[in-house]
């Protein structure tokens, strides 16, 4: 846990962190954002103690990060910034591995290390370990500059802007890359970005400051929801979620794209199928395509019987709406049940589609950036 | 001309470049390093080019003597400038993103100096002491009049007696070594400069 406490931070008599007080869970992806110059590399950057904290106090795991020495912490935060900054003079796979060395793990466990790293992400060691920084993409070295930061699994990963000098499709990319890991690792994440809708992408809360100050610190479906203050919602576009959507229906927002199974099919097929498309659950139908529930792949696994039909392990009892239900109160009822997604039935009860977390933040963000797709 | 008087003179070029190179790293570090020591080091190298080497000659033989010491010292004072100025200029403009990333890293002042900082700013400090060891070939000559020897003394020598083929030849011998050092160290430079 980190926890800001009173901090404040003056140039020459400007205060460009004023009296912020924040706390960060451990696991939580947090993206501090606002306008340039707010403040937001300043506060992220008193974390690892490259900026001096004036007045207050930072405190990781109950320990002020002041009665730590300063190397020594932050070869337990991994740092990732813009500029990317591999050092040229390094291969890629000594990059990787810098503060594993400066951590003294052997010759073996950094090796071991940097080849699972760059299986991470793709790129095979074989490939790519022994080049230089300057023989990769621009998108290529940012993604050996997240390793870098992951190498000695520190718990803590500070990122300012990391994707902001690549093209939209690369940075797109490394987002889902970087939730990924994040999902995977459970590590805490502070990302700096002025760009709302990488937040809205990565963010389990978003952390607004304006002007050295915390305006509003929210889940990305909140902040867009309500708003708290008339910057934010300058910042976040022209037009105002609460405005429009009430209009919306859960027809407008659902992934309509499902895969429905029927109730006649085995156990073991399902449980193919849903392997193959990388999915953990799927819509059971019957023969009139009528909605007769859900089956999870770990409902198989406890109680299915190999040859057995998945009639009799379907999960009936799940939460429905109707195409017609009010999107807002779809997402309240997402929100509330805390499942991964709510099942959309047309008025003859065959299954039209399904709400997730995502098309939630797609929709919303659609609603006030203007419809991208 | 000797033989003898081409061996000296590039024995009092390199043992100075050694001694050159040492003492200007360890200056252009320094003035990397301490804010305060900075101003008076650039200062410095840049007055002690600006006193005739025949003057700095005659002051370093007042505690030194008539001997190739003097003459050593005497190149190695001259010769510095380049060298400090591009250590310190190499240093100073690494890319600030590297170095943020070498300090966010969790390394330490030295090893940000000897992993990242001087292995990147190498091949501008190399083009230093090539500057410097060109230079030096030149001022070495002035060592005769101190007693160092050298092809300074042929050319002294060849002056007084009016020999003007001795004279040519160690000129041309003079400039042919120049040309092959400058040579030999810009190829190395280029090497070091495609990474
Ligand atoms: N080293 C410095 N000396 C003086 N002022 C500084 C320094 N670093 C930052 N500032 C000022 O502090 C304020 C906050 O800077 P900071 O870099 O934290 O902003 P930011 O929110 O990260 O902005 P951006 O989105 O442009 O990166 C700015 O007004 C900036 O000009
Ligand atoms: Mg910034």
């Amino acid at each position: 846990m980190i926890v800001y406490e009173n901090v404040s931070k003056k140039y020459n008599d400007v205060t460009v962190v004023d009296n912020l007080n924040l706390t960060i869970n451990d696991g939580e992806f947090v993206v501090l954002i606002g306008p340039s110059g707010c403040g937001k590399t300043t506060t992220l950057k008193m974390i690892n103690r490259l900026n001096k904290i004036n007045e207050g106090n930072i405190y990781i795991d109950n320990q002020n990060i002041l009665d730590v020495d300063a190397v020594e912490l932050r070869r337990k935060i991994g740092y990732v910034i813009q500029q990317i900054g591999l050092f040229p003079n390094m291969t890629i796979e000594e990059n990787i591995s810098v503060v594993p060395r400066l951590l003294k793990w052997s010759k073996e466990k950094c090796k071991q290390r940097v080849h699972e790293l760059l299986e991470m992400v793709n790129m095979p060691y074989e490939e790519n370990a022994k080049k230089y920084p300057n023989e990769l993409s621009g998108g290529q070295q940012q993604r050996i500059g997240v390793l870098r930061a992951l190498a000695a699994e520190p718990p803590i990963i500070l990122m300012d802007e990391p994707f902001g000098a690549l093209d939209p499709i690369t940075r797109d990319a490394l987002q889902d890359e970087v939730k990924a890991l994040h999902k995977k690792l459970h590590k805490t994440f502070i990302f700096v970005t002025h760009d709302m809708d990488e937040a809205v992408k990565l963010a389990d809360r978003i952390v607004f400051m304006s002007k050295g100050k915390v305006l509003q610190a929210a889940t990305p479906e909140e902040m867009l929801n309500k708003p708290e203050d008339p910057i934010i919602r300058n910042f976040m576009g022209k037009l105002s979620y609460s405005r429009y959507c009430n209009d919306l229906t859960c027809a407008d927002v659902m992934k309509k794209r499902i895969l429905t199974v029927l109730e006649t099919k085995k156990t073991l097929e399902s449980v193919e199928l849903m392997k193959h498309k990388e999915i953990d659950s799927i819509i059971v139908v019957d023969h009139e395509d009528k909605f007769k529930g859900i089956v999870t792949i770990q409902n198989i696994r406890e109680h299915g019987k190999a040859g057995e039909t998945i009639s009799r392990i379907t999960e009936s009892n799940v939460d429905t709406v109707s195409v017609s239900t009010n999107a807002k109160d779809a997402f309240d009822k997402l929100i509330e049940t805390n499942v991964d997604y709510l099942v959309v039935l047309n008025p003859d009860k065959t299954a039209a589609g399904i709400i997730t977390r995502t098309s939630m933040t797609k929709a919303l963000a659609s609603v006030v950036w203007g419809d991208a797709e | 001309m000797e033989m003898r008087f081409v061996w000296q003179h590039i024995y009092l070029v390199s043992v100075s470049c050694v001694f050159t190179t040492i003492f200007g790293l360890l200056l252009g570090i320094f003035a990397y390093i301490s804010k305060p020591a900075r101003s008076v080091i650039l200062w410095l190298v840049d007055i002690l080019q600006t006193i005739p080497v025949l003057a700095l000659l005659g002051l370093i033989m007042i505690a030194f003597g008539a001997t190739s010491t003097t003459v050593i010292i005497g190149i190695v004072l001259y010769s510095l400038l380049p060298i400090v100025r591009n250590t310190y200029i190499g240093l100073e403009n690494i890319d600030p993103g590297i170095k943020e990333a070498a300090q966010g890293m969790g390394m330490t002042k030295l090893q940000r100096l000897f992993k990242v900082e001087l292995p990147l700013s190498f091949p501008i400090v190399f083009t230093g002491i090539r500057i410097a060891i060109v230079t030096s070939i030149g001022t070495a000559v002035f060592g005769a009049v101190v007693g160092g020897g050298g092809l300074g003394s042929t050319i002294n020598r060849a002056i007084l007696i009016q020999d003007m083929p001795t004279l040519m030849q160690a000129t041309l011998t003079l400039m042919a070594m120049a040309v092959f050092f400058d040579i030999v160290m810009g190829y190395i430079e280029k090497r070091l400069k495609t990474r």
